[in-house]
């Protein structure tokens, strides 16, 4: 459950494709991945669907496994990322998410007549970052293109788009799939990373018999990072997502949030039986919310592309958009492609290229932080097992967090169990997260320390960690405040036990007639007197002796 | 009123107009330019003028504006050179005036009275582009040039008549009106930016703002016989010029003296932040090249090197045209000019790259007119019915058809054969001129092949047309700047027509133009180019 507490808190986000903007949101807010092996992926997943899905309505499990052995799927994934800039890319207009439709527009991100762009540096700095994150090699000199159609939400007819000088190329991108989908490590090729505007959003009437424009969002700074095809499943894919949101947040580029759009993917498929050298005909999804729709949805998708290969209609495949329908866990047609769309791009005038020093990447390759993958090889080389590397790695405040409270000398693997239990059990309860709690990781490692050195007991500690979390305050203060010092004196708890024993005839008459899980009973009885704050060991240790000793 | 329009330079002083029923009236330029500042009133600067009447007390700035606005309503009717005009300008006249009597500073262009062409924003005013599609719209801000001459004390007096989105070379392709040459009615003033030098020629105006894309601001200061000035790419702020070919649009000045558009130039140049493509150069004052004929030196423009471009003067160019240039390098000459001719082998080859490019461009850039957001809109049932309605209603057939042939040119298999090819000439015809530049302080040719032709007489002929901007286009695709200035007549109208002289300048060397530029002109016998037509104001 802990690895994917973090993750999975996404709630499906109002979709940003017209024809679903009215459809209901779902309340759920916790979407967990599934547990099941990769090899079993494709037959689980399918189970799922049957009985929700016509084309492998007709195929038993087995069957549809027999089926799906024979081919491998191809997937590649575009990854929009909206960047957490103040500004839009192009204008000075506030970059606000949730406003007021049409406030935070001007007459450069409207498309005005006269209206020009200025590129914000801060756009570039980004895409630095990201590249060097993604291990990309840059170019030096890229330029923008316009990539040209008609759609209401493009206020200039054109998007201003990066088109064969991307800012960064040819990187890649280290996972470790989670244990549950079978575990291991898979590196995926990333193509290209590029710079480009955002546009506006479409907002339809309920009778459908007119449209509004907001253009809030319409020249709002993205990186779109396109990966090679190198992912085979929806588990693959799924974690490939999941990394570029550690990354994107880890760089603070964006907040990464799927349901605000910040962060979006489409995913092209196609199968090919294995040994095939070319590729099949690819289709794109989209109106994929969160991590583990993009799972389902894949997994969906080489299903029923698989059954049309094997009933002999693999012409039915064809290039085309399919949406995926969270309601109906299918994908469904969204539009068909005739031929190839024609952008027209050509480089845009109205900006200069952009020129980047080596001095100038340097000193961001040089500010950059550690990332996800760093970071979870340090944790593992520090002895954490990989469901505990993946869950502290998993969300950058996590880790920051954690880094700090080893940083302060606690002991790595109780800082990892405390942050992995009782904390994420806390942050789950009161959905909050680990920024908002109240203990500082300083505390969080004198309360480690203070259990360490036996000055109070583990079962003390616990209590008052939920008492820091919430309120704050010092572990030392707390102790002296609540007299919780544990007491290690034998002396001390041999009264105590002394005394509940005379104080509990009959019960000491049924331990030793052999009712022995009556020790429970004293323990329980000893630690009550001593307000818990008797040393656990040495409690039972006395407990026993006296218990056994013949009198 | 009108007494305080400059007086018209006496028309019977040039001795050109005895020659006229000869088959070329050509001959302007003095073999010898000693000077006989008795016989000839050189041309003055509007704008110096007027800020000495002004501050002298001589005039204000409402009579000089109620003279223009009565000069206005006494010629649109025939010139049509206005799409609109201010309601605001007397107002704004008074508080200059009122500044002046309080003793307050004004600015270098309190008072003077500027036209602005209708597709560079002006606030609150219609600012159409002469374009069906942008009918009544009216920008909420000025373009960075019109803020800078509001800055300065200029009024914007009107937005002058154009083709739509600048593309033709007529002024017929308006959407509205055709705008007449004041020279005579029945031709045109050129174009783009017709109605914008029009209304300089008519004296509707001091001077003005137009737009120069493939030579918008110089073929109709010569069909119009004033003075206009293409910066270089970059010397002024696009920022609200709307966009016709991005990596080709300049701003330009029009004024009846190289003093005058240089000073506009002047006050409109510099690095402005919302326009990337603005450069950081310095901008010289260039007030301090107009010197009065008086300090001239017996050869003024001594040891300037001239590079008379061959290929200008070759087939296709009028020969009137091509004697008044002769005629103008000889001037050049005399003066102290080192002339030579020199090649541009490239130059044959602009027409097609520009028309490719601009193309291009445009059809990118006017994508953003679709009706939805402001702008005429169609209403439909469907998006895509009301794209083609608005737009096919919305736009002229000029420009639809430049739509066509841009799109066409970016199309996916076609962008290497026409784009790609058009920027590898367009590198070509940089290096070329370059070369040319290194050993020539300017180079000069005619500003267009021919005079002001007839209304009507090429608009079914688009190449035609198209052709007659042979002379302008690769200076544009050079980024250099340029001056048109007029040097001559030749036959036709009531009493000849002007040709204007083009002089090409290095990049961000608009100095060595308006120096030569103003000697030249200041220097030219019977330097005064009226229009004949106009009512007379004397």
């Amino acid at each position: 459950m802990s690895t994917t507490l973090f993750r999975t808190i996404q709630p499906n986000h109002f979709t940003l494709l017209t024809n679903a903007l009215l459809r209901t949101r779902r309340t759920s807010r916790h979407i967990s991945v599934r547990c099941q092996t990769s090899t079993t992926t494709q037959q689980s997943s399918s189970q799922q669907q049957q009985p929700r899905t016509s084309a492998p309505k007709n195929h038993g499990s087995n069957k549809l496994d027999e089926i799906l052995k024979d081919y491998e799927a191809v997937i590649g994934i575009e990854t929009h990322v909206q960047l957490s800039t103040s500004t839009k890319a192009f204008c000075s207009c506030p970059n606000s998410y949730g406003s007021h439709p049409n406030t935070s527009i001007c007459p450069v991100c409207m498309g005005l007549p006269g209206a020009l762009p200025v590129l914000s540096s801060k756009v570039v700095d980004f895409g630095v970052r990201l590249g060097l994150a993604l291990n990309c090699s840059l170019s030096l000199k890229s330029k923008f293109d316009r990539k040209q159609y008609f759609y209401p939400d493009l206020p200039k007819g054109y998007q201003i788009s990066q088109f064969d000088v991307p800012i960064a190329s040819g990187g890649y991108v280290d996972v470790d799939i989670p244990l549950e989908f079978g575990g291991g490590h898979r590196r995926f090729g990333i193509t290209r990373v590029h710079m480009e505007e955002d546009a506006g959003k479409l907002l339809h009437s309920d009778a459908g018999d007119y449209s509004q424009v907001d253009l809030n969002r319409a020249g709002v700074p993205l990186l779109e990072i396109v990966s090679e095809p190198d992912i085979r499943s929806g588990v693959e894919a799924a974690e490939y997502g999941s990394e570029m949101q550690r990354i994107v947040r880890y760089l603070g580029v964006s907040n990464g949030n799927m349901q605000e759009g910040s962060l979006r993917c489409d995913v092209n498929i196609s199968i090919r039986p294995i040994g095939q050298a070319e590729f099949g005909t690819k289709v794109e999804i989209k109106n994929l919310n969160a991590f583990s729709a993009m799972s389902r949805a894949i997994d969906y998708e080489i299903t029923r592309q698989a059954l049309l290969y094997n009933q002999g209609q693999a012409d039915q495949i064809v290039t085309e958009t399919r949406l995926w329908d969270e309601g109906a866990q299918k994908t469904v047609t969204m539009r068909k492609k005739e031929g190839l769309a024609d952008y027209r791009y050509f480089p845009e005038p109205d900006l200069p290229e952009v020129i980047l020093t080596q001095e100038y990447v340097d000193s961001i390759r040089a500010s950059l932080p550690e990332l996800p993958e760093a970071k979870r090889r340090r944790y593992e080389a520090m002895g954490l097992g990989i469901q505990d590397v993946l869950f502290l790695a998993n969300d950058v405040s996590v880790a920051e967090y954690f880094d700090e409270v080893i940083g302060k000398g606690a002991d790595v693997k109780s800082a990892a169990n405390w942050l992995m239990s009782d904390i994420a059990a806390y942050l789950k309860n009161e959905e909050l997260s680990i920024s908002d709690v109240k203990l500082t990781p300083q505390e969080l490692a004198e309360l480690i320390a203070a259990i360490k050195d036996e000055t109070i007991s583990g079962k003390i500690g616990k209590q008052i960690l939920f008492e820091l979390l919430a309120k704050g305050g010092t572990v030392q203060g707390m102790i002296k405040e609540k007299d919780l010092v544990q007491i290690t004196d034998p002396v001390e708890i041999e009264k105590m036990i002394m005394k509940v024993i005379s104080e509990s005839p009959k019960q000491l008459e049924q331990y030793r007639s052999g009712k022995t899980k009556l020790q429970g009973f004293f323990t329980g009885q000893v630690m009550k007197m001593s307000k818990g704050k008797a040393n656990p060991a040495l409690l039972n240790k006395i407990l026993l002796e006296k218990l056994n000793a013949k009198d | 009123m009108l007494s305080t329009l400059q007086p018209p330079r006496s028309l019977t002083l040039l001795p050109f107009r005895r020659l006229h029923g000869s088959k070329t009236i050509a001959s302007l330029a003095s073999s010898s330019p000693t000077l006989d500042a008795s016989s000839v009133s050189p041309p003055q600067s509007q704008i110096l003028t007027t800020r000495r009447s002004l501050l002298s007390g001589e005039t204000t700035a409402s009579e000089i504006a109620k003279s223009y606005l009565s000069r206005i309503r006494l010629t649109e009717p025939q010139l049509k050179c206005f799409l609109h005009v201010s309601e605001n300008v007397l107002k704004e006249a008074q508080e200059i005036d009122q500044r002046i009597s309080r003793g307050e500073e004004v600015g270098p262009l309190a008072g003077v009275v500027i036209g602005v062409k209708d597709n560079i924003c002006t606030e609150g005013m219609p600012s159409t582009a002469a374009s069906r599609i942008l009918e009544h719209y009216r920008p909420p801000f000025d373009a960075t040039a019109v803020k800078k001459i509001k800055e300065m004390g200029g009024i914007v007096v009107g937005k002058t008549n154009m083709d739509e989105f600048g593309m033709g070379s007529t002024t017929e392709a308006s959407a509205f009106q055709v705008t007449a040459n004041p020279w005579d009615l029945t031709r045109v003033p050129g174009g783009s930016s017709g109605g914008t030098a029009a209304a300089v020629a008519a004296k509707q105006c001091m001077v003005s703002l137009g737009s120069d894309t493939g030579g918008s601001v110089r073929q109709p200061a010569s069909f119009c016989g004033v003075v206009g000035l293409k910066p270089t790419y970059g010397r002024v702020s696009r920022f609200g010029l709307m966009a016709y070919a991005s990596s080709l649009d300049v701003i330009g000045c029009f004024g009846s003296t190289v003093a005058d558009a240089g000073m506009l130039l002047h006050a409109v140049s510099g690095y402005d932040r919302f326009d990337s493509t603005s450069s950081k150069q310095d901008v010289p004052d260039f007030e301090s090249q107009f010197l009065s004929m008086d300090s001239f030196e017996s050869k003024p423009l001594k040891g300037v090197r001239v590079g008379l471009i061959r290929e200008t003067l070759e087939e296709g160019v009028d020969s009137g045209v091509r004697s008044a240039t002769q005629e103008a390098a000889s001037h050049l000459e005399a003066l102290g000019c080192l002339v030579t001719e020199v090649s541009l082998p490239s130059f044959s080859l602009g027409l097609p790259a520009y028309y490719v490019i601009a193309s291009s461009e445009s059809s990118s850039n006017l994508s953003r007119y679709d009706g939805v957001r402001y702008g005429n809109q169609v209403m439909a049932d469907e998006l895509n019915k009301l794209y083609d309605c608005s737009r096919g209603q919305g736009f002229g057939g000029e420009v639809k058809m430049r739509i066509l042939m841009g799109t066409y040119a970016l199309s996916a298999g076609y962008y290497d054969a026409y784009y790609k090819r058009a920027q590898q000439v367009r590198t070509l015809i940089r290096k070329d001129f370059k070369a040319a530049l290194d050993h020539n302080d300017i180079l000069i040719s005619p500003a267009a092949p021919s005079a002001a032709y007839k209304i009507g007489e090429k608009k079914d002929d688009p190449l035609a047309m198209y052709a007659g901007d042979i002379m302008t286009v690769n200076v544009n695709l050079a980024g250099l700047p340029a001056i048109v200035l007029p040097c001559g007549l030749v036959e036709g109208g009531p009493s000849g027509l002007p040709v204007g002289l083009q002089m090409i300048g290095a990049a961000f060397d608009e100095e060595t133009l308006l120096k030569v530029g103003h000697i030249f002109e200041q220097t030219l016998n019977g330097s005064g180019f009226v229009p004949p037509t106009l009512p007379n104001v004397a």
